[in-house]
């Protein structure tokens, strides 16, 4: 229980939208009646508990909802219907009663091959697409024998150095019939040129494999700080991408922008959609610069969104979000294409909300948020293991993290109708109210020119921190409770957790020193020149990214050929 | 209030670039009175004794979340060593397995602080370390439940 609800901090949520809704709200007679009648004596004898009735994201919640909170809403407008605009029901007229939503875990950990041998494993127990998450070297653009790579390789996903590496990860998994999802930003064309030189010598058809590549680099500098390069190369690679998906693989996701590293970072529900669909808004500008036609790319940017603890907040997040998409492209850049409206995006349950204290209740928490992404309309759904607080998961904690969507899916019922919610006064007041505070930010960024100069001053990021800061202190002074962790805390025994042994690392290094004595350098170093040349160019570097990988050129030794040409970005650090 | 204000290095060593443990330490710290060196992102052992060195802390607070912290602390620790800045105490917060801690304390870090810590114990527990806690402080065992 709190034990006291101490001096409030000062939150900007709170200012905007929610006194503004109290001023202008105006109950029937028949809630005044109500409150009068019913609530007054109820308050008199018993006062409300002392709980702060905020949000996970400190955003104060009314006693009731009714529709006076509701006065200028319009169900046609507002709200429509599954499948139609402003697609705050949903993107698809049937929803899950057509297709369920796609069941991708994320997974990664060691050498190629044991994760190949997971991924067997969960494709086997009825998963229905690929998610890799690639280890800390990768991400930074080094191989795995690079000195920083010490420590590091294969410990927060797979270890991938080169085409070699990347032809064990999907060895006998064939890529025309899978979806893969794959979570890399700023080396993300060179795993992707990885992706396709497998996919072309499985004689897959490029214009049929399907899948997403993460690559939202804006969110890298706002959040995760997983950048090589500065923004404006960085940008221009995303580009490359976006123009040759145009060209050669029309039914892959060149982008998920993603606001879910935004949230683990401390961000609350309305930072996380305002500063995504901003990033998002970023994109499409820049596609547009390149000569790429709006309805062309857009309809293959993806979203990948959050889903933390307080399930209506959440809920009403992903409808607010599809409502702003479906206005921007329509209003700010005159597409005509519904599938460029529809804002299609896959879920991750809040890994900063599992806790290392009394695991278990981890699933709990991961249940209630991935039914929060199911109510809220997503189109696939990566759901937390139980022990994430300690490590990667094990197999065990995985199948159970599976099973949690399964039972969603198949058990709850809540499959059977299209947003079940709508119509709710507290969600749709919440959706208003989530999508109003998100304009706000949006126009900020445009007033400080853009999200590429509002990162270089570091706007959102000191907004996250912030609220970072905010919602610690409001644990700390325990007015939000979290289970075993600040109060009911019990005594426990250690978990099984997994373990990577430096094996890998070692393993790594002889496959690379393998890979150098075996393959044609001369190839190799003309391949690079030729991705130098590109690089300081103008041409779109993704063929030439393509040729080099194909030659056998190691990831470090591509980046590195960027990083000369490009730079690298230091962030000034605040706190 | 303590005569000299305690000098804590917030280091993120390895690769990662998670900061909002290592930022919302290093805020908090500052506002219990500390000052606070936050050394950025992606700092290699070397880079952080250096520092340590050159800012002459009485504490060095690292954040790790990787994985990676069974190489990096004991190089850390020897750099330490090697500078005669062994009487430094070293923290760690962030994902650590439980299994992990004996051999990371028997090397030298003083505490290892879990997700869930609330920051006062952080807090406090580097108070009692350096003993420039005004009197009668209250003092809190760190670490999970």
């Amino acid at each position: 229980m709190a034990e006291k609800i101490g001096e409030k901090i000062a939150d900007p949520l709170k200012r905007n939208s929610a006194a503004e809704r109290e001023a202008r709200r105006s109950p029937s007679k028949a809630e005044r009646d109500w409150e009068e009648k019913t609530l007054k004596p109820t308050l008199e004898k018993s006062p409300e508990r002392p709980a702060d009735f905020t949000t996970v994201s400190s955003y104060p919640i009314r006693r009731l909802y009714t529709e006076a909170d509701l006065p200028d809403w319009n169900p046609e407008r507002d709200l429509g219907y599954p499948g139609e605009p402003p697609y705050t029901r949903g993107i698809h007229s049937t929803m899950y009663r057509g297709r369920l939503w796609t069941m991708r875990q994320f997974a990664g950990f060691g050498a190629a091959e044991d994760t190949n041998r997971r991924f067997r494993y969960l494709l086997s127990q009825g998963q229905t697409g690929l998610s890799v998450a690639f280890d800390l070297p990768t991400l930074m653009g080094y191989d795995s024998d690079h000195a920083l790579s010490e420590g590091e390789v294969g410990k927060c996903g797979v270890a991938i150095s080169s085409l070699a590496d990347m032809e064990t990860l999907f060895d006998k998994i064939p890529l025309s019939d899978v979806t893969t999802s794959m979570t890399i930003n700023s080396p993300a064309s060179v795993i992707w040129a990885m992706y396709l030189a497998v996919a072309e010598k499985q004689g897959a058809d490029w214009r049929k494999i399907s899948g997403t590549l993460q690559n939202d680099i804006l969110k890298e500098y706002i959040a995760q700080k997983e950048y090589i390069y500065p923004p404006e190369p960085s940008m221009r690679l995303v580009i490359d991408t976006f123009e040759f998906g145009t060209k050669h693989t029309p039914r892959f996701n060149p982008i998920s922008v993603s606001g879910y590293h935004i949230r683990e970072a401390g961000s609350t529900a309305i930072q996380e959609a305002a500063f995504t669909l901003r990033d998002g808004i970023e994109y499409v500008e820049w596609g547009i610069r390149r000569g790429l036609e709006v309805d062309e790319f857009v309809p293959r940017l993806s979203f990948f969104f959050n889903a933390h603890n307080d399930f209506f907040e959440e809920i009403a997040k992903y409808r607010a979000a599809r409502r702003i998409w479906y206005k921007t492209m329509r209003e700010r850049f005159g597409a005509k294409s519904p599938r460029s409206w529809a804002l299609r995006f896959h879920t991750q349950t809040a890994g900063c909300s599992l806790t290392a204290q009394q695991p278990y209740n981890n699933v709990v928490r991961t249940a209630l948020q991935a039914l929060a992404a199911v109510l809220g309309g997503t189109q696939s759904l990566h759901t937390n293991s139980l022990d994430e607080a300690w490590a990667l998961p094990t197999e065990f904690a995985a199948t159970v993290a599976l099973r949690t969507q399964q039972i969603i899916a198949h058990e709850s019922g809540v499959t059977n109708t299209a947003d079940p919610l709508g119509g709710s006064y507290f969600v749709e007041t919440l959706t208003n109210e989530i999508e109003r505070g998100a304009w706000d930010y949006i126009e900020k960024i445009d007033a400080l020119g853009g999200m590429v100069p509002a990162i270089e001053r570091a706007y959102p990021q000191r907004e996250i921190a912030e609220a970072a800061y905010r919602y610690q202190v409001a644990v700390d002074r325990k007015d939000k409770i979290i289970v075993g962790v600040n109060d009911y805390v019990a005594q426990e025994k250690p978990l099984d957790i997994l373990q990577i042994d430096e094996t890998v690392a070692e393993g790594q290094t002889q496959r690379l020193r393998k890979l150098r004595a075996e393959r044609s350098n001369d190839e190799v170093a003309r391949r690079l020149a030729a991705l130098r040349k590109a690089a300081a160019g103008t041409e779109n570097t993704m063929p030439y990214i393509y040729e080099a990988v194909k030659a056998y050129a190691t990831l470090g030794e591509i980046c590195d050929t960027l990083r000369d040409v490009f730079g690298v970005y230091e962030e000034v650090a605040i706190t | 209030m303590a005569d000299k204000k305690i000098r804590v290095l917030i280091a993120k060593p390895g690769l990662d670039g998670h900061d909002r443990g290592a930022k919302i330490i290093a805020r908090a710290l500052r506002d219990a009175g500390m000052e606070v060196i936050y050394t950025g992102l992606r700092q290699t052992p070397e880079m952080i004794a250096s520092a340590a060195v050159q800012e002459d802390v009485d504490v060095i607070g690292l954040s790790i979340l990787s994985g990676a912290h069974n190489t990096l602390c004991p190089r850390l620790m020897d750099l330490l060593r090697e500078k005669h800045m062994d009487d430094v105490t070293v923290l760690i917060g962030g994902i650590i397995p439980e299994a992990d801690i004996p051999a990371l304390k028997k090397g030298g870090i003083a505490e290892v602080f879990l997700p869930g810590t609330p920051t006062q114990a952080i807090v406090d527990f580097i108070r009692q370390r350096t003993s420039t806690a005004p009197k009668g402080a209250p003092s809190l065992r760190p670490g999970p439940a």
